[in-house]
């Protein structure tokens, strides 16, 4: 059972309040694109061992979308951040850095 | 115009701490830009109290504001002043972007009141109720049971519940026997 | 016998008497005693049978980790099988039985599987009951059944309460001993939020019985003053009874609280379930002494050493009038100078250490008591209770020394520490061979979501087995816990404690230590499973080598109480038959709850009409009153049909559907979802949620729309509605209108988070209903208000104003074919408007109809029901919805992945009509059989039903399916399987069964 912070309540959240939707950061792909890259985007998911970055919604509350940097293995949540963004800010690339020394977001893209 | 009933018609369990359905309540849900200037000076002005802040309400009688999400927020009003409140507030906002829907007919309002209404609210939801986490003038969005609710803190020994209306009943049922449970002792 | 001994007792009242029963047998028990206890005081040595080999067995412990004295308490609504004597509290008229006997406790059949016992080895089920197949169903299963499992289950209703509580606090502390009250002095005086529990009725663990001198005085005298000031702090709380269950994922923790069971008379809930968030937690779960493994360690009479001196102390009982004291280390000498201090003989103290010394060997030798060293116990003598010990070296194979007659033995292992709330959520253990114990590793304590450990452990759960470092440890670890969670005030000193001076345990794992097999065939692991040392060395030998798997092999620790006694013995025994190192084999996972909780608790208030929220409409409670025959539909109850008196459902929907296209039908519609879709930016957004073209929808009509997941399959369908140029209104299904809110929300939100958009679900806020057949525009005229003739109002359009005295938004759609509007109305006006129909619509042959009679004018129709012919495989195209594709979007969700392969496969089953030559009902479900087999040797099929009901319109069977290239195959005949093996011919044909031109609905 996760306690997640919600960034937009400001405030530290149980699970049983919040829905999971997965993997974060997917990219779009629509028509014009190759059925590898729609396929790609439809099903391939990471399944990693470490840091992972992922979906939540705060569905009981603000109902607000948001991403959850975390350790798929020790549960340590590195930071929750709102989900309109492209990548992770720069901050949470650094405190799993911190945490999880020679980590990149480059290597997870 | 016919006239409206709430769901549970004001139902009462009384004890020591007593679940009341509080009838008819105005409600507004309001979506917008929540820094926009006059989206915060038609909100005071429509129900006469501050603009809340971040997990907060401001009310005054059946007049308020609750803080929903960063774009949202529920404005309380007397159930026969809803209409007039929600022409304000177009007018007000006439040419931005912003969403204001009736929602008074779909929720159903409880007041839990007493001396451990606290502890009544603590059996039902995940939400930190310790007097040092939650005090009068907050309001949560969380889970009462398996429903999804708000909750005001009135004042020390009052909580003001808001759900939805088909599951009226259910809260209804759910605070009663919570609270005719008992306290637990745990808020000291 | 065992019997009272007076003037011992500290946790009993014996001026208040109470009186219980026993298999029938009336006892008298003292205010404050367990039901061991009493048990105990009364001579009632014998309190179960064995679940495998029906052995009688008495009380071995005296607390969580009892595993034989089970018994069924209470009877009818309350009930209980499988209550550890050891933990009820006995109370004026509480009835027990014992359990796994017949006929009686005493004579008892199933002992015959003792004397089978070699025919009975580890694994015997996985081995016997393999072959010949058939046996397991006629032979093998009938017999388990009826000879296996713990007690029985209860028949009546639990008529008790139970509830649940959510607490938030800074420190949790589990364990109510001198550790746990000394952390939760140190946390409290920080002023950190602190629960402090205990499992048990009474504070101080241990010390209360072992006296130990706290801070100069004795500890009884500690443990009151410490908990006067816990007491006067109001951010502790202090909770008896209350066991900690589990430690979760981010300082969850579960706790039970047994509020009622030692006074059933008393108001309020019977147990409590606490759902424990903890920034810090601190296990102070104290140890468990270990039985030692020798041939008949299992007779009534046999107690842990610990055990047979707490009745003594606590509850004044003594085992017997002669204890053996069997033992490995110093601590079980305290049993015997208590017991000798108590009157009581003690023949000897059987020592497997061949050298000892120590201030408590030196008490025992002031007090005369005769001290084998190198010795153990070759046997114990006796049928239902024990008579005497066969003495033996240690060292030997078991040649017998001397007989020793006794009525008791009290045994000890060593002590284990309780590890289990620990190692929930991944702390480590490490070996400590010293104290010949595994302990936590603080090292590599359990992490939270900041990563750090968020749990600490202390006193003799953390392997400290003396006074000063148990409060000394408690104290430090409440300091830290406080400190961890943000807590810094520091406070008083932290408490001294005094010890006994005590020499090193050594381990014995089996005594003696060569003994054979017919001695190791009855050295007993685990008692509750009957799993004996033999069993766990033949696991090994036949390749178990796994801890998990001999355990699995074995059933060792698998019963109630999990392994408390036996795990450590067993994995000794199964590394020393490995000949490995005990901590290279390691231990079983440790699993929540720690001791078994009640189902009721987990269920809390949920039972009755708590179970589940049902959802009502402002309608429901009319619809009740009125004959509703309710089926659940996304968390609501709508009627399938209004049932008449004298009337089956079925022919109530025949009516039904007749009347409404006859006359007039009401359909409470109000649980469709409705969504208010908002911005600049609206209608390219709901162009991307349908496949329809959304955003050239007039303001004022409506559009019947699409909605396709990214993979292309259709999740819902509604009519659309434009309210204003910026705004629209979706109808969504009933079960999607809050999954199709978040998915609108989840692409705003994370997709086109640029997109000026705003979506608000206003399901509730109005009460809906469908006016439904050729009367509907006359009962609207009678109630009076705005136009609804065909020219102000046409087919697909919308409007608001007053219907009577109602506030109405009307809208001319149809899911029926028939002239149809469906009025909205404020929730809170809903009922009065129904109502004001019902008694309008009289003249006019008015009748509420159901989702049956929805279902099947929906059906004559040829319209497609989510749910029913889709099933989240099915895409637009399946149900020759092309129209409703737009062509002219350049993407919509579900366009990309229509194109790919198998979506755009011509040979994808297709939406037709069905019909049975002989006008009977298809059955639902049933699979068009084609030619052959598949790899599987199945029949291969060609089509499946959808939808099938008896058409009250056209007095037939109708259906609609999925067939092969359907469309191309119109009058074919093909054949439907049957349950019954058979099969149908129906012939494929047009879906639209009534009214092809849409005559009766443009009116």
């Amino acid at each position: 059972m996760l306690i997640l912070h919600c960034p937009y309540c400001g405030m530290d959240v149980d699970e049983t309040d919040l829905h999971g939707g997965g993997q974060a950061h997917l990219t779009r792909e629509g028509p014009g694109s190759t059925d590898a890259e729609f396929e790609d985007y439809l099903f391939m998911r990471e399944n990693p061992k470490g840091v992972h970055f992922e979906r939540w919604r705060h569905v009981y509350g603000c109902g607000k979308w948001f991403h959850a940097a975390r350790c798929t293995n020790t549960l340590q949540v590195f930071g929750t951040y709102p989900a309109q963004t492209l990548e992770p800010p720069k901050e949470i690339c650094e405190a799993i850095s911190a945490a999880r020394p020679g980590w990149s977001w480059g290597a997870f893209k | 115009m016919s006239e409206a009933i709430s769901a549970l018609q004001g139902r009462v369990t009384a004890g020591e701490v007593t679940i009341r359905e509080a009838g008819l309540r105005g409600m507004i849900t309001l979506r917008g830009d929540l820094a926009d200037k006059q989206l915060r000076t038609v909100c005071s002005a429509v129900t006469g109290v501050d603009f809340p802040g971040l997990g907060k309400a401001n009310c005054d009688g059946q007049k308020g504001l609750c803080w929903m999400s960063p774009d949202e927020l529920l404005v309380l009003a007397p159930y026969a002043e809803v209409g007039e409140a929600l022409a304000q507030i177009d007018k007000a906002l006439t040419g931005k972007h912003y969403l204001a829907e009736n929602v008074s007919d779909a929720r159903a309002v409880m007041m839990v009141e007493g001396a451990y209404a606290r502890e009544v609210i603590a059996k039902l939801s995940p939400v930190d109720l310790h007097p040092d986490s939650l005090a009068p003038g907050d309001f949560r969005r969380t889970r009462l049971g398996q429903v999804a609710a708000a909750f005001r803190m009135q004042d020390e020994d009052t909580f003001e519940v808001i759900c939805f209306r088909s599951v009226a009943a259910y809260a209804f049922d759910l605070l009663t026997a919570s609270a005719g449970a008992g306290r637990v002792g745990h808020f000291r | 016998m065992s019997t009272r001994l007076a003037g011992h007792g500290r946790l009993i009242n014996k001026n208040k008497a109470v009186d219980f029963t026993f298999n029938g047998k009336n006892l008298r028990g003292f205010a404050g005693d367990t039901l061991a206890s009493a048990l105990l005081a009364n001579d009632q040595l014998l309190v179960g049978r064995s679940f495998k080999y029906h052995r009688p067995r008495g009380v071995v412990a005296a607390g969580a980790e009892e595993p034989n004295g089970l018994v069924n308490l209470g009877k009818g609504a309350t009930f209980e099988p499988n209550q550890r004597a050891t933990m009820t509290e006995v109370f004026d008229g509480l009835t027990a039985t014992s359990q796994n006997h017949w006929p009686s406790l005493e004579f008892d059949v199933g002992a015959i599987n003792a004397r089978l016992s070699s025919l009975l080895p580890a694994g015997f089920y996985y081995k016997m009951f393999m072959y010949p197949r058939s046996f397991w169903k006629h032979v093998y299963e009938p017999f388990i059944r009826k000879s296996a499992g713990l007690g029985k289950a209860p028949k009546d209703r639990d008529q008790d309460s139970y509830e649940h509580f959510y607490a938030h606090v800074d420190v949790m502390i589990v364990g109510g001993g001198i550790a746990g009250l000394s952390a939760a002095l140190a946390a409290g005086e920080t002023g950190a939020r602190v629960l402090l529990l205990e499992q048990t009725a009474d504070w101080g663990g241990r010390a209360g019985v072992d006296t130990p001198q706290i801070d100069g005085k004795p500890a009884e005298e500690w443990i009151k003053n410490t908990l006067e000031t816990l007491d006067k702090m109001h951010n502790v709380d202090l909770r008896l009874r209350c066991a900690g269950a589990g430690v979760y994922d981010h300082g969850y923790a579960l706790a039970y609280e047994r509020l009622t069971d030692h006074a059933p008379e008393t108001d309020g809930p019977r147990h409590r379930l606490w759902r424990i968030r903890a920034k810090q937690i601190i296990t102070a779960t104290g140890a468990i002494e270990r039985p030692l493994s020798f041939a008949a360690n299992d007779l009534p009479g046999v107690l842990l050493a610990s055990a047979v001196r707490d009745y003594a102390v606590n509850f004044g009982v003594s085992l017997g009038d002669r204890t053996v004291v069997v033992t490995n280390n110093d601590d079980a000498y305290r049993t015997a100078i208590i017991l000798k201090k108590a009157g009581l003989d003690i023949p000897a103290i059987i020592d497997a250490r061949p050298e000892v010394a120590g201030d408590l060997i030196d008490q025992a030798r002031a007090l005369d008591i005769r001290i084998e060293l190198g010795k153990g116990i070759a046997k114990v003598k006796g049928g239902k209770r024990v008579t005497g010990v066969a003495l033996c070296a240690q060292a030997g194979e078991g040649a017998v020394l001397e007989e020793i007659d006794c009525d008791c033995v009290a045994m000890s292992g060593g002590w284990s520490p309780v590890v289990h709330l620990w190692s929930h959520c991944g702390g480590k253990l490490t070996w400590d061979p010293d104290q010949v114990m595994f302990r936590p590793d603080p090292e590599r304590a359990p992490t939270g979501q900041n990563g750090q450990p968020f749990v600490i452990t202390a006193g003799t759960a953390n392997g400290n087995l003396f006074t000063a470092e148990v409060v000394g440890d408690g104290w430090a670890a409440g300091r830290a816990a406080a400190k961890a969670a943000g807590h810094t005030k520091a406070g008083a000193h932290a408490p001294q404690g005094e010890d006994a001076a005590e020499g090193p345990i050594s381990p014995v794992w089996l005594m003696p230590q060569g003994a054979g097999y017919a001695l190791r065939s009855k050295a007993w692991l685990d008692f509750q499973n009957d799993v004996k040392v033999s069993d766990v060395q033949l696991a090994a030998q036949e390749g178990y080598e796994s801890v998990e798997h001999a355990k699995r092999y074995t059933t060792l620790g698998m019963a109630t109480d999990q392994g408390k006694l036996s795990n450590i013995n067993g994995l000794a025994i199964l590394s020393q038959s490995l000949n490995a190192d005990i901590p290279n084999v390691g231990t079983t996972t440790f699993r929540p709850p720690y001791t078994p909780i009640s189902m009721a608790s987990i269920a809390g208030v949920a039972k009755d009409e708590l179970f589940q929220p049902i959802r009502k409409t402002p309608i429901s409670d009319w619809s009740n009153a009125n004959g509703a025959d309710n089926e659940p539909v996304g968390g609501w109850r709508r009627p399938y049909a209004y049932q008449r008196p004298g009337e089956t459902v079925h022919e109530a929907v025949n009516r039904e559907v007749k009347n409404t296209r006859e006359n007039l039908g009401l359909l409470d519609a109000s649980t469709l979802g409705k969504l208010i879709v908002k911005g600049p930016d609206a209608g390219k957004f709901l162009d991307m949620m349908y496949t329809n073209m959304m955003s050239t929808l007039p303001v004022g009509k409506c559009r019947y729309g699409l909605m396709c997941s990214e993979n292309g399959f259709l999740m819902d369908d509604g009519v659309v509605v434009r309210m204003a140029e910026d705004s629209w209104l979706c109808h969504t299904t009933t079960g999607g209108a809050e999954h199709i809110h978040a998915h609108m929300e989840d692409w705003l939100q994370c997709e086109w988070w640029d997109w000026q958009v705003y979506v608000a679900n206003v399901t509730e806020q109005y009460a809906q209903v469908a006016v439904v057949g050729p009367n509907a525009r006359k009962v609207l005229r009678k109630l009076g208000g705005m136009d609804v003739s065909a020219e102000a109002l046409p087919f697909m359009q919308w409007a608001e104003g007053k219907i009577g005295d109602f506030d109405a938004r009307v809208f001319r759609i149809s899911f029926s074919g028939e002239l149809s509007y469906e009025i909205a109305v404020p929730a809170g006006q809903g009922a009065a408007f129904w109502e004001a129909l019902i008694a309008a619509g009289e003249e006019f042959g008015v009748m509420p109809y159901g989702t049956e009679a929805l279902h099947i004018m929906r059906a004559e129709k040829g319209f497609i029901m989510i749910g029913d012919e889709t099933d989240g495989t099915v895409i637009p195209q399946d149900l020759n919805l092309h129209w409703a594709l737009s062509k002219k979007k350049d993407d919509y969700l579900g366009k990309r992945a229509h194109s790919r392969s198998h979506m755009a496969d011509p040979n994808r089953w297709k939406l037709v009509g069905l019909e049975t030559e002989d006008g009977s009902v298809l059955p639902d479900g049933a699979y068009a059989i084609a030619d052959g087999v598949n790899a599987n040797g199945q029949r291969n099929t060609q089509g499946r039903v959808t939808s099938t009901y008896y058409s009250p319109t056209l007095e037939k069977g109708i259906a609609m399916g999925l067939v092969l290239k359907g469309p191309d195959r119109m009058g074919e005949v093909i054949a439907f399987n049957t349950v019954e093996g058979g099969s149908i011919a129906a012939k494929i044909v047009d879906p639209v069964f009534y009214d092809k031109d849409g005559e009766k609905q443009n009116v």
